[in-house]
């Protein structure tokens, strides 16, 4: 690749990623201004701890439970390590069976 | 005056940070594989290194970038690509909500740019540590957050100038090592019955939206249900007394 054409830099594209960058920022700072100088209690505290399960369940519910049966079946397996292994080994464990599985099933 | 190498507090400092890098380097190994096919991806849609550099560092969020990159065409779609960001992002404001009373300790830079660059993963791990007692310091947290920056945008234009070094990351099971990792968080922040409801509600929310919705509304639609169901389940006396089993 020649040396403008990895520095070249299109007003289009600029834009987009700048745009991209302003409203990704927003999206870091406003829940965070919005609790910062409060005392969550009673619900609206229940409802912030249950948060972190509520998005990681999320991010993670279409390849645990919508992807195929390699796929459920490392995510159970993950699960039943990480109650009593180190987070590294259950990971380890977890994407070892998932690529064994996805080995020996058909993809869905 | 004895010349000491390093003070307690620089070297509590140096253990901190190295716990936090201990702590993210499971989802830091399985992000550089997503940066160099981010990089790939976007050279096959004709933007340059720099482009993605610059779209890598400043942007620095990979589900977003995905989406918008697969988006990409010329003329530059700016306003279809940066609303689906939005979108995309918008657990965010959850997240940072969620996250605000654990880091009211930490000096006010430490706390502006974890907040600045968060990310999933550096939350998720974040979020575990500050609710299992121990307390974020500032060394855990920059030991966390600055490696897993610098990985993002340097793998990422790697991948956009050498783009068959990753075809395929499932191949090695790479697309897997996020949701173990957070399969693993879930596991460790669960706290009895009352993450019965917002894991059940998440799930099953985020699954249907999957398949009957194209696109990302699932991420969003199944953490609005899942911290609502928190909420409506939560005790009455929910903010005096919890158990932190």
């Amino acid at each position: 690749m020649t040396a403008e054409g990895f520095w070249s830099l299109d007003p289009m594209n600029l834009a987009a990623i700048l745009g991209m960058a302003l409203v990704t920022l927003a999206t870091r700072w406003a829940g965070y201004v919005a609790v910062a100088r409060l005392n969550p209690t009673g619900r609206f505290k229940a409802a912030l701890e249950s948060v972190p399960p509520a998005v990681l369940t999320s991010l993670v519910a279409p390849m645990t439970l919508a992807t195929g049966p390699a796929e459920s079946i490392a995510a159970a397996i993950t699960v039943l390590a990480a109650w009593r292994l180190p987070t590294l080994a259950a990971v380890i464990l977890g994407v070892g069976s998932v690529v064994l599985l996805r080995a020996v099933m058909p993809m869905a | 005056m004895r010349d000491t190498p390093s003070s307690p507090a620089a070297a509590s400092f140096a253990s901190e940070a190295r716990r936090g890098l201990i702590d993210i380097l499971p989802l830091l190994l399985g992000a550089v594989p997503f940066a160099m096919l981010c990089g790939a991806l976007a050279a096959q849609k004709g933007l340059s290194p720099a482009e993605l550099g610059l779209m890598s560092a400043a942007v620095y969020a990979g589900g977003a970038q995905f989406i918008a990159i697969e988006m990409w065409a010329s003329p530059t779609p700016v306003l279809a690509v940066v609303a689906t960001t939005l979108l995309v992002n918008a657990r965010h404001v959850l997240m940072g909500a969620a996250i605000a009373p654990h880091l009211r300790h930490l000096p006010g830079p430490v706390r502006a740019l974890y907040i600045t660059i968060l990310t999933d993963e550096s939350w998720a791990v974040g979020m575990r540590r500050a609710t299992r007692g121990v307390g974020l310091s500032p060394g855990y947290v920059l030991g966390m957050i600055v490696p897993f920056y610098l990985q993002w945008p340097a793998a990422g234009v790697i991948g956009c100038l050498f783009g068959g070094l990753v075809r395929d990351p499932a191949r090695i099971g790479a697309d897997f090592v996020f949701t173990a990792v957070f399969l693993c968080l879930v596991v460790g922040l669960w706290r009895g019955r009352h993450s019965t409801a917002p894991v059940l509600a998440a799930a099953a929310s985020a699954t249907l939206v999957h398949l009957a919705v194209p696109g990302v509304w699932y991420i969003f639609a199944g953490a609005l249900a899942g911290t609502l169901a928190g909420a409506l389940t939560a005790p009455r006396t929910a903010g005096e007394t919890r158990d932190d089993g």
